[in-house]
């Protein structure tokens, strides 16, 4: 039976995972892997098996093809060893109800003993900054506490590989700051982070590398550097224009690609300078009139609507 | 970041380090800091001790309403005859008054003189004089009626004359276990642990399992037995305390007094709960809804409350559904309390009744886990 290698496997492997339902491919064959001491975020539009995908890493839901392996270790060798998987995992799932009538201390202090090892309720406290709140009933707790909670959770036994779905979803800007320092804190003392999102800016900041989900498969995975290099455009320019969008935009020199954003028209090019003129004439002849100009650094977004053909959340 | 990972460092933990111990702990705590649950286990079951005890107790005999119309020529002539006769209540009132409560059952029978020898009797009248003729109106349908009938004849003919015979001697007491309160707590623990075994097991897994939270403890090394017997272990403790509290309180308020061996309603206790338990896990097993289960679980306990005679006995049931009655797990845990407590009878006696007891927990817990899930 396969143990443990902390030092030299990485923290997931997946091998021609899928999962499939009775009415949809959910994961469609994907090879994934989490490397040890790396935070990998898998970034895709509701609906693209990104939960799907961790589920399966953490356990819960079975895979109905494919093998995975948690730090060399592969899951269904038996409950003793899926146990064991189970305790180096730290999970946040989205919106976990924990018990309203307990306080945060008698919660934690459940979750701690289901572990073999485990930090102290006081420093997980600190590290999510809730220990003002220790004998507080969860019942009267706001959102983002709640979401604070569910973090401490998942950090109170110790574990090697913390998993994350979705943890910023409907918190405020101030509360997902806060999370995202945890996650680096723990990221910085060697643990792993597998991490599902749909925020740019969230997976921009806390990834090393980025896999991008899309209809059960991964279609893009690199360093967010890397996959914004990828399009070959640094610059976007989105147009709003008046009536239909005009034909031969993309045979304008220095345009990369075309593509509508909503009611918009997106552009990748590679300097804006040398675009804009060549771009202004060509609407004037065609008369399409301007009603809105705007230019960025290309994203992570960017990347996305390039090899999906949609925005993230649609 | 190519580094091997640490966790870090592992420490002593707060509070109890058995998962078991500290689930159990978990759920005896949200038990006790919901007020409505607390009610419901231990307020209402009192509550209705002390009403049905109250209602049913021995004691002064209530007496026949008797009702004169008001107005009437022959009413002050059965006034006096039945005036200061023991069981009878006497009231005038106004005709449709006496109509009404008739129909209510504050009145068991209305009395009408109508003179005497009147009628087609009057010629084998004694004595010369016309015998009495007295007109009685009362619903046949009810107990009352029929014995407010002949405790009204029988007062007017022993006024009117009428020599007794025969010399009758009486002795009523009622000996102990023989009580309708003595018949009826027993019943009332074991309908009580019904509902807390069914609420306490199936409504809590329910609505973790909605809350996400059974998902949540999925993904823990969290042993799933542990999960499962933190259930059966916070049941006892509070298993313990309904049994007592009701048990006391019937000793204290009614002087009911447990005949047989006091572990052996211990043990018919928990083999009960166990059993209604199983019920639970299948209720429990599948669905996320609070709805369903709660409309599964008052399926599961209405129907028993009547059949299994928590109230009054199941033996006023038609013979055709006996069998079915007799298969129920709360008829058995009934006969089985019924059986140690107030007939003084042992485990063996009850064998049949643990026997189904034990069959309804291992076909339930069977079906339950063999179903459950965790999503």
């Amino acid at each position: 039976m396969a143990e443990f290698d902390f030092d030299n496997a990485p923290a997931v492997r997946c091998t021609a995972l899928e999962k499939r339902y009775p009415d949809v491919l959910a994961v469609a064959g994907i090879d994934l892997e989490v490397r040890a001491g790396e935070c990998l975020a898998v970034l895709g539009p509701n609906g693209a098996g990104k939960t799907t995908t961790v589920e399966m890493i953490e356990g819960l839901t079975a895979p109905s093809a494919g093998r995975i392996e948690v730090f060399g270790r592969p899951w269904g060798q038996g409950a003793r060893s899926d146990r064991a998987i189970r305790g180096v995992i730290g999970v946040q799932l989205q919106e976990t109800h924990f018990q309203e009538k307990l306080t945060i201390d008698e919660t934690l202090a459940m979750f701690h003993s289901f572990f073999p090892v485990g930090q102290s309720a006081d420093d997980v406290l600190a590290m999510v900054a809730l220990e003002g709140k220790r004998a507080a009933r969860v019942g009267k707790l706001s959102g983002g506490q709640k979401q604070r909670l569910a973090l401490a959770c998942a950090l109170i036994g110790a574990p090697r590989l913390l998993c994350l779905d979705e943890p910023t979803t409907g918190l405020d800007p101030q509360s997902r700051r806060q999370l995202w320092e945890v996650v680096e804190a723990f990221q910085a003392r060697g643990g792993t982070v597998l991490l599902t999102t749909h925020y740019m800016e969230e997976a921009a900041r806390l990834a090393d590398r980025v896999a991008i989900m899309d209809h059960g498969k991964v279609i893009a995975e690199d360093t967010p550097d890397a996959l914004v290099a990828s399009l070959g455009a640094d610059q976007v320019i989105e147009l709003e224009l008046e009536g239909a969008p005009p034909v031969g935009l993309d045979a304008l020199p220095g345009v990369r690609a075309v593509r509508p954003h909503g009611d918009a028209i997106r552009l990748s090019v590679g300097d804006v300078a040398r675009v804009m003129p060549g771009l202004l004439a060509h609407l004037e002849a065609v008369g399409a009139p301007l009603q809105n100009l705007s230019t960025h650094r290309a994203t992570l977004e960017d990347v996305f609507v390039e090899k999906t053909g949609r925005a993230l959340r649609e | 970041m190519a580094e091997p990972t640490k966790p870090p460092p592992a420490q002593a933990a707060r509070g109890p380090k058995s998962p078991l111990l500290a689930l159990t702990l978990a759920r005896i705590r949200i038990f006790v800091r919901e007020p409505a649950a607390l009610f419901w286990v231990f307020g209402f079951p009192v509550l209705l001790a002390v009403g049905l005890g109250i209602a049913f107790r021995e004691g002064p005999v209530e007496p026949v309403h008797v009702g004169l119309p008001a107005g009437d020529p022959g009413t002050a002539e059965v006034q006096r005859l039945l005036d200061g006769k023991e069981g009878l209540a006497v009231e005038v009132l106004a005709a449709d008054a006496l109509e009404e409560r008739l129909a209510k059952g504050t009145i068991d029978i209305i009395v009408r003189y109508r003179g005497e020898g009147a009628e087609k009797g009057a010629a084998a009248a004694p004595e010369g004089a016309g015998a009495a003729v007295v007109d009685l109106r009362f619903d046949p349908a009810r107990d009352e009626g029929r014995f407010a009938r002949r405790a009204v004849d029988d007062a007017l003919q022993r006024a009117l004359g009428r020599e007794d015979v025969a010399t009758i001697t009486e002795h009523t007491e009622i000996p102990r276990g023989r009580r309708y309160i003595d018949f009826l707590l027993p019943g009332l623990i074991a309908m009580n642990l019904l509902g807390s075994s069914l609420w306490g097991v199936g409504y809590a897994i329910v609505q973790e399992r909605r809350g996400k939270l059974l998902r949540r403890f999925a993904v823990t090394p969290m042993r799933r037995s542990d999960f499962l017997l933190s259930f059966l272990l916070s049941r006892f403790v509070f298993l313990f305390a309904e049994v007592v509290a009701l048990l006391g309180f019937g000793a204290l308020a009614f002087d009911v007094t447990v005949m047989g061996s006091v572990v052996d309603v211990g043990i018919l206790c928990v083999v009960g709960a166990l059993s209604f338990m199983g019920i639970a896990a299948v209720i429990g097993a599948r669905t996320d809804s609070v709805e369903v289960a709660s409309g599964f679980m008052n399926l599961a306990t209405l129907p028993m409350w009547i059949l299994s005679g928590t109230f009054f006995s199941y033996e006023r049931f038609p013979e055709a559904v006996q069998p079915i009655i007799q298969a129920l797990p709360l008829t058995a845990l009934n006969d089985g309390l019924r059986a140690v407590v107030n007939d003084g009878r042992g485990l063996i006696d009850v064998l049949p009744q643990l026997a189904v007891l034990v069959a309804w927990g291992v076909v339930g817990f069977a079906i339950g886990l063999k179903t459950f899930r965790w999503r």
